[in-house]
């Protein structure tokens, strides 16, 4: 690991990454050529892909497509066998580990909800919040007031004001979902990897987990991996589809819909 | 409901401040303005007694610390208290000088035992109180440093990392019990004489001790508090709850974990460097895993996670130690290993766990 690269991204403010972070030539992520294999099965073959800029890009593919191990890896949690991964041009992810990774702007929700049940709504928030995350620093941390401004509108945006001060164990299972959300937001993230973000949602909460993914458009960089269809089509501009560890095809939900191979892969089996 | 849980937390805590504090002036107010037959007047024996259970209440204190806030089960916590009480006993047997028994004014008598010519380059400097008080934070907050580090890299965590720390201790057990190590072998160190020119056995010493020994852990209760509630402790707790997603948000565990860790070792220590001159004599028996496990049993049965469910299941543990091995002395082993078994399973929150919910059930 880049020892001195990680401790710089840890301490740093905000404007350094950006310094840091050249995405003139579009993309934000680049992963080329990755591979992954646990025991001789590989959950990511020879898997190329990028993504733009302020884009809001939905993975869909069949179980075991390679989806989270594709988010494991981004994140620093799997290291590939093979490949390139890429925050914008210059900063190898390969030589970051996980809370490096996190400081820099790849923030990531995890498919099942977890926040922490023994901390308020608001000290999730906080926990979350982006500033030097050394220990020291940490234990003297008190909340500036923009800091403070700033969880009161995330929770405000993910609606959950009324429950500020409850404990997040308390919460169901949408809510906790949107706390995660509103954690991501928190970490003034760069990229935002979104793992199954309506799980367990009621309709209405669906509608407004897709209104507010909308509304994040274009300032963050959005990956969102969903099985739901319906839910996809409504936010999403491009889909990729992920097959066996590799990218089946890219494009529009209509192009994606319409694909021979895509119906193929994910009603083969059924059919 | 945090609002209702944060008051009684504070209830709680603001009474065993003020018992503590009571307590370490009180006694030794007490013992100093009434006369030696007045029931009020506490014997050089009790006043030690007691002091030896504050000490013990403040290791409970430091591995409630990281046991029940970072979710380290340490079964080596032991270790760092032995290894201050073995500072304080280097500068205890320098204080002796030339009344040893064989009276060289240098070297203490198991050296001399031993054939020894020089003192070994440990043991300078020891013979001064500050290098003391220093070394008795810094040789345990080293090993917690070093082993620490090395395990929380690895990410060693669960019964791994409580096997290790037991391994830990028990290595230390067996390197301290060797003559050639120079620290008095399987006898320890013992027949101190005097503590900043003082009689160790003299009545002031001893309520000045008991009185130090409050004030510690008073001192430390408070340290602790303003930590757990600090985002630090906040931290801590996430990690111990989930580990893996702490390191998403940017938090680098092992550095948290360290930290805990370390700061609990010194707190120990300290411990450890008030019990020696109480009880007079640290060998090593004391860096026994058996120890190690006793201060894990305390707090269980006081309440992990409250930091005074750890003073309180320290206290009375060794008070009931005190009585019972005195009537029953084969048995204490046994009610002490049933009495772990029966509070895991009726009382998960220990002690205190079932007292704030009967003084809850009580005002609802």
């Amino acid at each position: 690991m880049n020892r001195q690269l990680a401790q710089t991204l840890a301490a740093t403010p905000l404007p350094a990454i950006d310094a840091m972070l050249d995405t003139r030539h579009g993309p934000i992520l680049y992963l080329e050529d990755v591979s992954v294999s646990f025991d001789g099965f590989k959950a990511l073959n020879h898997l190329s892909l990028y993504i733009t800029t302020g884009e809001l890009r939905c993975l869909i593919g069949p179980n075991g497509a390679g989806k989270t191990t594709l988010m494991d890896v981004i994140t620093g949690k799997t290291r590939p066998d093979s490949g390139a991964v890429f925050f914008g041009q210059r900063i190898d992810l390969l030589e970051l580990d996980e809370p490096a990774i996190a400081q820099a702007g790849i923030c990531r929700k995890f498919q099942k909800p977890s926040v922490f049940e023994a901390l308020t709504v608001f000290e999730n928030l906080e926990l979350a919040l982006h500033t030097n995350k050394n220990p020291w620093h940490t234990l003297f941390f008190r909340l500036t007031p923009r800091q403070r401004e700033r969880i009161d509108e995330v929770l405000i945006t993910i609606g959950l004001r009324n429950h500020s001060q409850h404990f997040a164990g308390i919460l169901s299972h949408g809510q906790k979902q949107w706390l995660e959300i509103g954690m991501l937001l928190m970490q003034e993230p760069k990229v935002m990897l979104v793992d199954e973000p309506i799980a367990g949602m009621t309709q209405h909460e669906i509608e407004r987990t897709a209104e507010l993914l909308l509304s994040l458009q274009g300032q963050h960089t959005i990956v969102v991996v969903e099985h739901d269809m319906a839910f996809i089509r409504t936010i999403a501009d491009k889909v990729t589809v992920l097959h066996e560890g590799a990218v089946l095809t890219e494009g529009t939900m209509d192009e994606i819909h319409n694909d021979s191979r895509v119906i193929q892969v994910y009603l083969g089996a059924a059919c | 409901m945090k609002h209702l849980l944060f008051a009684h937390h504070d209830k709680f805590s603001r009474t065993i401040v003020l018992a503590l504090a009571i307590l370490t002036i009180g006694i030794p107010l007490l013992t100093l303005l009434t006369p030696v037959e007045s029931v009020f007047h506490c014997s050089a024996y009790t006043l030690s007694l007691l002091g030896k259970y504050l000490t013990f209440a403040l290791v409970g204190l430091s591995l409630d610390l990281v046991w029940g806030y970072c979710g380290i089960l340490a079964l080596g916590h032991g270790a760092f208290f032995a290894l201050g009480g073995y500072v304080m006993g280097m500068y205890l047997m320098r204080q002796i000088g030339a009344r040893g028994v064989y009276g060289n004014p240098e070297l203490p008598d198991f050296m001399v035992f031993l054939n020894w010519q020089e003192l070994p380059w440990y043991w300078l400097g020891v013979n001064h109180f500050g290098v003391m008080l220093l070394l008795v934070g810094l040789v345990p907050g080293l090993l917690a440093w070093v082993f620490g580090g090395l395990a929380f890299r690895s990410r060693v965590t669960g019964v791994y990392l409580s096997i290790i720390t037991q391994a830990l201790t028990y290595a230390l057990l067996l390197a301290f019990f060797r003559n050639e190590m120079g620290f008095g072998g399987n006898n320890g160190l013992t027949d101190f004489k005097d503590i900043l020119g003082f009689n160790c056995q003299s009545e002031a010493v001893r309520v000045a001790l008991f009185f130090l020994s409050g004030l510690a852990l008073l001192g430390s209760y408070l340290l602790c508090h303003a930590v757990v509630h600090s985002k630090l402790g906040r931290v801590v707790m996430a990690i111990r709850d989930q580990e893996a997603r702490v390191r998403f948000l940017g938090y680098r565990v092992e550095l948290f974990k360290l930290w805990i860790f370390v700061f609990a070792a010194i707190l120990a220590g300290i411990a450890g460097a008030l019990y020696v001159p109480q009880v007079g004599i640290i060998n090593p028996s004391e860096f026994s895993p058996l120890n190690s496990l006793e201060i894990v049993i305390w707090v269980a049965i006081g309440g992990r996670g409250t930091l005074y469910g750890a003073i309180i299941g320290a206290i009375l543990v060794n008070y009931g130690k005190t009585v019972l091995t005195g009537l029953l002395p084969e048995a204490w082993l046994y009610i002490l290993g049933s009495l772990f078994v029966l509070v895991t399973l009726l009382l998960p929150q220990g002690l205190v766990g079932w007292l704030r919910s009967y003084t809850k059930e009580r005002s609802a």
